[in-house]
């Protein structure tokens, strides 16, 4: 199914912040923005929740943590105990340096895996939907109908009103 | 409202005048066109170097260790060296890209790309490094906990080794896909210029679909934070670790609890000077010098200058514990340190690393691009050096006299050494070649164009022919007409 969607390109970031601020204001649900660096402030432009990602390199991390920990004591203590220097089989201290390394190690590369997945980025020949010049030097704001009604007119006035050089009506699967 | 903070007092981070699209051809610049002349000699060097590296490797795994000059007294020499100075290297880039992003210093953008990469070459000559001095390279995985047919016979984690093990390839791993992470976007410019079918295939792939979406540019921002505050402390933890290799052994000059400090604020002190020798080698051979200012290269001298007071705070205390503590051996090492056949090594650390930071407190001399070029080169040797007489001054001469000698590289150590250089150089030069070698994606973010304060800029130089033509799902044109 293919859904209408409304365009507008914006030169500034100001401009593109605007437009979306009153976008929102006036009830237009914005689709997304395709921006060549963070914009900031966008996010409340957006009204965008907080990412849940620092939870999954948080559990991550815990794992990372449990498993290093609990290898080191298994290997040590229980399944091969061998006396290194009369130090005690399961010597914890000694044991810290390398569950850190792990633990940072399952938390790094969860949280990269975890955006991957949840961003949809995986390699491929082009992006799913790729606006012309915003990974160079335009910032575009994509509006879609709310309810089945598509006010095209009143989009265009909001954009062009913030500043937007250029607008178009495209469609795209969501 | 407007997040940005307004100063008239900071000078902007990009000294030129610059629109977006500006920016973007710059840093593409160099990628699209031809290597000129001054890259083929500097990677003909370079690669030399490497070769002559590769040589002295092969002569090293074919013979053995008994080509070095290492006895049964020094164990340790060049090789260690080696691997302590890389590592240290690397540390910086991680600074600059971790640290100073959790500080919100701004002005990191221009220089982190590069200092990420950095970072990555250097810890690959460290780990290429630390395996060769093995011996045996080929049993290196041995130093991992696997299930093998010995009973299993485990690792024993209690050793500082195995620590050195798990801290340099999370290291290692943690840094590239740092670095990968923040490449993304740009990769997808380049994608997104590209005119070749190869160049638009490779691109393509690598850039994961990236298309500039506020969603995944804010769930990617999070992400960033994320590893920049995973990476700080790993970074602190590696070389804390690589410190415990020599300070939990008893041998004297080594057994002393300032070590992890020492090492760190070490490695980011000699980390420090090798980007600044990279910085202005690029800034003036692709003409960035509005990218990378004198700003820049101030910034990084200040962060000399106070890393380098902490190593001559260090320096000071190992020989006022040494003295201090009373033990005659510890005394005596710092004793034949200063006054010993290898007396030399040690004045040239001291005259290097603590004297040589200290016209850094000029700023005529901090912001003048020569100076800086040559002490960073000062600093680099006397880091190097440091590492020489911690490693080889304890281990020549300790508790037993009948076991003291003398440890004199052989041609195929410096030789070695001569290598790792070639092959780190020889990345970074293909490196400059491949990828941007400037976060343009940062850059942008921190040019204030298009923001409210700076009104000259509201229409960017740009006369492309609009609307452009869009489609879902199809590559971006680029217009005629955009530089």
């Amino acid at each position: 199914m293919t859904s209408r969607l409304f365009v507008a390109w914006f030169e500034r970031e100001d401009a593109i912040l605007e437009a979306a601020r009153s976008a929102r204001q006036a009830g237009y649900s914005i689709g997304d923005a395709y921006t060549p660096y963070a914009v900031h402030g966008m996010d409340e432009a957006m009204g965008l929740q907080p990412s849940r990602l620092p939870w999954i390199c948080f559990g991550c991390g815990l794992v990372g943590l449990l498993v290093a920990l609990g290898f080191q004591l298994w290997t040590s203590a229980i399944d091969w105990p061998l006396n290194a220097g009369g130090k005690p089989p399961a010597s914890v201290p000694a044991f810290i340096p390398v569950t850190f390394e792990f633990m940072v190690l399952l938390a790094g590369l969860g949280v990269v895996a975890a955006l991957f997945l949840r961003a949809r980025l995986y390699p491929c020949l082009s992006p799913r939907f790729l606006l012309s010049r915003v990974t160079d030097d335009r910032f575009a704001l994509v509006l879609a109908g709310t309810d089945g009604h598509f006010d095209e007119a009143g989009m265009r006035t909001l954009c062009e009103r913030a500043g937007a050089v250029a607008t178009e009506l495209t469609e795209a699967a969501p | 409202m407007s997040r940005v903070r307004l100063s008239v007092l900071r000078e902007p981070l990009v000294t030129a005048e610059r629109s977006l699209a500006q920016v973007t051809d710059e840093v593409c610049a160099p990628i699209e066109r031809r290597p000129n002349t001054r890259w083929w000699i500097a990677f003909l060097a370079a690669l030399s170097a490497l070769c002559f590296g590769i040589v002295c490797i092969t002569r090293t795994f074919r013979t053995g260790l008994g080509v070095w000059g290492e006895n049964n007294t020094v164990g340790w020499g060049v090789d260690i060296t080696n691997f302590v100075f890389w590592i240290g290297i690397g540390h910086a880039g991680t600074l600059i890209s971790a640290i100073l992003f959790l500080f919100r210093q701004q002005w990191r953008t221009s220089v982190n790309r590069a200092a990420e990469a950095m970072t990555i070459f250097a810890v690959t000559c460290a780990g290429i490094g630390v395996i060769t001095h093995m011996g045996r390279p080929w049993l290196a995985f041995w130093t991992l906990p696997y299930p093998n047919t010995r009973g299993s016979l485990w690792v024993n984690f209690r050793s500082p080794l195995v620590w050195d093990v798990f801290a340099v390839s999370t290291y290692f791993t943690i840094s590239l896909v740092f670095w990968y992470v923040g490449l993304l976007p740009d990769l997808a410019t380049v994608r997104d210029r590209a005119k070749g079918r190869i160049r638009k295939l490779v691109f393509g792939l690598l850039s994961l679909g990236w298309n500039g979406s506020h969603r995944t540019w804010s769930r990617y921002e999070t992400v960033y934070l994320l590893l920049a505050g995973l990476a700080t402390p790993l970074v602190v933890s590696v070389h804390t670790i690589v410190s415990m290799d020599f300070a939990t052994s008893l041998v004297p000059g080594w057994h002393t609890t300032i070590f992890p400090p020492y090492f760190v604020a070490g490695a980011v002190f000699s980390g420090f000077a090798m980007v600044l020798t990279l910085m202005l080698i690029v800034r003036v051979v692709l003409g960035w010098e509005h990218l990378i200012t004198i700003r820049h290269l101030e910034n990084m001298a200040k962060i000399i200058i106070v890393t380098g007071g902490i190593m001559a705070l260090a320096y000071s205390t190992e020989v006022f514990t040494a003295w201090y503590s009373g033990n005659v051996y510890e005394w005596f090492t710092v004793r034949n340190r200063m006054s010993g056949p290898y007396a030399w090594a040690y004045w040239t650390m001291i005259g290097c690393n603590v004297l040589a930071p200290q016209f850094l407190w000029f700023k005529k001399l901090r912001t003048s691009p020569i100076v800086l070029f040559l002490l960073s080169l000062v600093i680099n040797v006397g880091m190097w050096f440091e590492r020489f007489v911690i490693i080889v001054t304890s281990l020549h001469r300790d508790f037993v006299p009948s076991n003291w000698t003398m440890y004199w590289p052989t041609w195929v150590e410096y030789g070695i050494i001569i290598g790792w250089f070639g092959l780190f150089f020889t990345l970074f030069l293909l490196f400059t070649r491949v990828l941007p070698m400037i976060s343009m994606a940062e850059v942008k973010g921190v040019l204030d164009y298009g923001r409210e304060h700076r009104p000259q800029l509201h229409r960017g130089p740009s006369s492309a022919p609009w609307p452009a033509p869009i489609a879902p799902g199809l590559r971006a044109s680029h217009p005629e007409g955009t530089v």
